[in-house]
């Protein structure tokens, strides 16, 4: 069976909210999601909690989520804060 | 679930994950951050500090009910002024330091996050402290404070949280725990996700930090002694230790406890101190305070006195003072249990004790500090700097204020140039990681990006080498009263020390010492030694081979510093230049060495080695230095051209080896590798010529040539495997040295040649260079061969058709060695080779299993060593059961 893939870009100036709607958009997923942050220079404590929130839900429906253009700093406090074992992150 | 953890509820536990979870995530974001950042949120934190440095004084003195308001507030503002003067332009975030000439570069890594342990004693300073040194090295804080002063703390943290994040700190930076308990602090200290523990405090927080796990800065009590020496500026001392123990009524843990007092000066002190508002107590008033503020049980000070007006516990002990009185004075007669006041005192009662001598004044400043505060802090007053030095050489402490007040002096950056702190290390005497005032550089991991440096190289040589036929002619330049000729019979016999004696200079005295052609005994130096003596020579000619020349530098070397003790310069070395044995430079005596060589070979004529035979242990010792080089050398062929075959041969191939294992040392250079290459081409010519025609004056010449010049490059590059190896088994089976280089020439190269089984560490070689080392010599040699393999095989069948012109046998089975004899002995010899240095510089790193493989290819013969790829190589396990066939 094929599998839809959906892809969202997350807006560096306000990567928590974008965060949100992609939580949203989880519903709507197929069975992959693909959050590009080539805009997201830095995150802040409000966007981890989404992206924490992200990865639960995603877990619970099944849903892949790959994180697309992760810069180096963000990606270490994503490991930090053991979140990076939760998503993928396609080239 | 852990005791503490059952003690604490799931309301709790639920409460301080939650801190944890804050600070973790805001630790997780504040490392991207850069230093511009956190230097923009340091300051407005500073300014908030400053700005409410009286407001938290008050509520900490309201709290706490401890020490002096005011003077709160001055700790507040330490806290935060001079912290900040002192941190505000530090790097602690990226590249920290450079040090570009030794390719170091210090970088910045925060920790994450940290459980701080507070005090009662300065509870908002310690604060307000921490919290700039959290947020200038990107750490979060989670606040433990004591609890009997949760609530000031908790302002002083929301006030610098506050700035913190209105400047564009993480969210949950700083958390602060309500209503503390001892369970929550273990609970916090064990947490997984906290990575230091920094803990300043009493003795149980600190103790608890320790027994953590967890990395932890732990500071502790400390118990400090003032020194009052004679010589001292007695008025300046008495108001710096009143101004120190009365400052927030003796709360900080460096204030002064004892003061030892010289003899001459001890009724004026006292009276100073009287003048000043001290009341001195009498034995009975010592005693009865000593009753009163000190538990017996424990033998530490009541709690109740901690930071307590002079007046106040002087009333609680029932001691009639002035209403002024600022401190109490009590005289005590020794430090221990039984002298109660000896003790840590957080409150204004100072001890203070009259010493007869400078020696009994410090034992007694020795045993305070021993007495609960080992690594904190001590203090001297003293115009005397040996006194001086002498009290910060006995003191275990990690703070000796000098002339200056121990308290405030402790701190930093007010009296004295040390770092601004709220926290004092102890090291550990005081059971603490670090001696230090904590401070930034202690929230850090500092990374050290090395890059790959390149040390100095160098290429010595001696001053002065004449060569070709007659250059002995050139002895006349050197001018010398009385010379001793140091040689061997033969050469006597032959004439040769005649025609020496003949090119000397005529005003020259000349004595000759023949020894034997044999490597050195201690016995034959000495001989050397007396003859120089007792001819008082200036000038020592060394007429002969390797071992007459050896012998020669020795006998230079003992005589010009008569103190050079042997065994030890002969000791084993990695780098020359890091070695521990150090070569006398200054000279007795003053000596020129001439070296003549007579074979073509060992080129000790030009080299910085001698070799002595130690007959006592059956062993040989090298000396290593370039002040045993010859200052010069005469390569004159008409000393060769009576050389044997067989030693023309055997030289001749150790001249070669030489070149061809200095052409791929790792510590050859491009000065040493034109020298070896030159070597390699003259030797390969003329060798065979030399051998077969001993009369060709040319080919002789040129092999004498080729000795020196490959000796030029070994004497800087040094030597490899091959001499390794031929130094084992030469010795045990008394094969010359040349020989046994020989047999084992083709076997090296072919081993160096293929891929390492283990690489040698070397920083001056890029990449693994040998095989095509050995393929540019083959190219020199006009030897063809496409590919690099070709032409290291191609450079092994020369090498074997040059041994077999020369007549060297083609395996040691053909020197008659039985096998069963050669397999008991490769055990052995692989171990000895394996200690052997030739092989340091050797581009290959031999195990032990491949030293007794090659003694094995050698032992088989020639016609068998090809340049093996990867899959070629034995195993080790191959190895060693061939080692032990």
């Amino acid at each position: 069976m094929p599998i839809s893939e959906t892809c969202l870009n997350i807006d560096g100036a306000r990567a928590a909210q974008s965060l949100q709607e992609a939580l949203t958009a989880l519903d709507t997923a197929g069975g992959e999601m693909v959050l590009d942050f080539s805009s997201v220079r830095r995150v802040d404590a409000g966007a981890l909690r989404a992206m924490e929130k992200l990865a639960a839900a995603a877990g619970d429906k099944a849903v892949k989520v790959g994180l697309r253009g992760v810069n180096i700093d963000v990606y270490k406090a994503l490991k930090l804060i053991k979140l990076a074992s939760r998503f993928s992150f396609p080239a | 679930m852990t005791d503490y953890a059952a003690s604490l509820g799931e309301d709790r536990i639920a409460y301080l994950e939650g801190l944890v979870d804050q600070a973790r995530t805001a630790a997780a974001v504040f490392t991207q951050y850069t230093q511009e950042d956190v230097d923009r949120i340091v300051k407005p934190m500073v300014l908030a500090g400053m700005e409410q440095a009286r407001h938290l004084a008050t509520l900490a003195f309201e709290e706490t009910k401890l020490g002096v308001l005011e003077d709160k507030a001055m700790k507040n503002m330490v806290a935060t002024e001079f912290v900040y003067n002192y941190v505000k332009d530090k790097r602690t975030v990226g590249v920290m330091r450079e040090f570009p000439e030794r390719g170091l570069v210090e970088m910045a890594e925060p920790i994450g996050v940290i459980f701080s342990v507070t005090p009662i004693t300065n509870p908002t300073a310690t604060v307000l402290f921490k919290c700039i040194m959290a947020i200038k090295t990107r750490n979060a804080v989670i606040f433990g404070p004591h609890p009997l002063a949760w609530r000031c703390c908790f302002e002083a943290v929301r006030i610098m949280y506050e700035a913190a994040v209105k400047h564009g700190a993480p969210e949950g930076v700083f958390t602060c725990l309500e209503s503390p308990t001892v369970p929550d602090n273990q609970y916090l200290m064990r947490h997984k996700d906290v990575r230091l523990v920094d803990a300043t405090g009493g003795r149980g927080a600190v103790k608890a930090a320790y027994g953590s796990g967890k990395p932890a800065l732990g500071v502790g009590p400390g118990n400090t002694p003032v020194y009052l020496e004679k010589t001292a500026d007695l008025d300046m001392a008495v108001v710096d230790t009143i101004t120190s123990k009365t400052f927030d009524n003796g709360t900080i843990c460096a204030s002064e406890q004892t003061v030892v007092i010289d003899d001459e000066v001890y009724d004026r002190v006292l009276e100073k101190f009287s003048a000043l508002g001290a009341h001195i107590c009498s034995a009975k008033e010592t005693a009865l305070l000593g009753r009163v503020l000190v538990d017996p049980e424990t033998g530490m000070a009541r709690p109740m006195a901690i930071g307590q007006k002079a007046i106040d516990i002087a009333r609680a002990a029932g001691l009639a003072v002035k209403p002024d009185t600022k401190l109490l004075i009590a005289p005590i007669q020794g430090v221990g249990r039984e002298h109660p006041l000896s003790v840590e005192k957080l409150f204004p009662v100072l001890a203070v004790y009259r010493a007869k001598s400078v020696d009994e004044a410090l034992k007694v400043c020795v045993d305070v500090n021993r007495f609960g505060g080992l690594g904190h802090t001590a203090v001297v007053f003293s115009r005397n700097d040996e006194v001086i030095r002498k009290f910060g050489e006995v003191i275990d402490a990690g703070r000796v204020i000098v002339n200056s007040p121990g308290s405030i002096g402790a701190l930093g950056g007010v009296y004295n140039d040390m770092v601004p702190t709220f926290s004092f290390g102890c090291g550990t005497g005081g059971g603490n990681s670090t001696t230090d005032n904590v401070n930034v550089y202690h929230y850090l991991n500092i990374k050290r990006v090395a890059r790959r440096t390149q040390m100095p190289m160098w290429f010595r040589i001696p001053n002065q080498i004449y060569f070709n036929r007659n250059a002995v002619e050139n002895l006349r330049q050197f001018p010398s009263r009385s010379t001793l000729i140091v040689t061997n019979p033969v050469l006597e016999q032959f004439g040769h020390v005649e025609v020496v004696r003949r090119n000397l200079p005529p005003q020259t005295v000349v004595h000759v010492l023949a020894i034997p052609e044999a490597e050195p005994e201690i016995g034959i130096v000495m001989l050397g030694l007396e003859a120089l003596a007792a001819n008082k020579a200036d000038q020592i000619v060394a007429l002969g081979g390797g071992s007459v020349i050896d012998a020669a530098k020795i006998m230079k070397l003992k005589y010009q510093s008569p103190q050079a003790d042997l065994e030890e310069l002969g000791a084993p070395f990695l780098d020359i230049r890091k070695r521990v044995a150090e070569y006398p430079t200054e000279k007795t005596n003053q000596l020129r060495l001439i070296a003549i060589p007579t074979t073509s070979g060992t080129g000790s004529e030009v080299t910085p080695f001698a070799v002595l035979f130690d007959k006592q242990r059956g062993r040989k010792v090298t000396l290593t230095d370039y002040s045993l080089s010859p200052d010069v050398a005469i390569v004159d062929p008409q000393f060769v051209m009576s050389m044997p075959k067989a030693l023309t041969a055997d030289t001749g191939i150790d001249c070669l080896v030489h070149a061809l294992e200095a052409a791929v040392s790792v510590y050859g250079s491009p000065y040493t590798e034109s020298h070896a290459m030159q070597a390699i081409r003259l030797a390969f010519r003329y060798l065979p010529i030399a051998y077969e025609n001993p009369r060709d004056e040319e080919a002789r010449s040129m092999m004498h040539n080729a000795a020196c010049i490959a000796a030029l490059a070994f004497s800087n590059a040094s030597v490899g495997v091959n001499h390794a190896l031929a130094h084992a088994f030469g010795a045990r089976f008394g094969v010359a040295h040349g020989r046994a280089n020989a047999l084992m020439l083709p076997h090296v190269i072919a081993y160096n040649a293929a891929v390492p089984t283990k690489f040698m560490p070397s920083p001056h070689v890029r990449g693994y260079t040998a095989h095509k080392k050995y393929a540019q010599i083959a190219d020199l040699l006009g030897l063809g061969g496409h590919t690099v393999a070709e032409k290291v095989d191609r450079l092994i069948a020369a090498t074997e058709q040059l041994l077999d012109r020369l007549a060297v046998p083609r395996s040691i089975a053909l020197l008659g060695i039985a096998e069963e004899d050669f397999a008991r002995a490769v055990p052995e010899l692989a171990q000895i080779a394996f200690d052997d240095p030739s092989w340091r510089t050797n581009p290959r790193m031999p195990l032990l299993n491949e030293l007794a493989d090659l003694f094995w290819s050698a032992y088989r013969g020639r016609g068998l060593a090809k340049a093996a790829g990867p899959s070629e190589q034995p195993t080790a396990a191959e190895g060693l059961v061939y080692a032990n066939k």
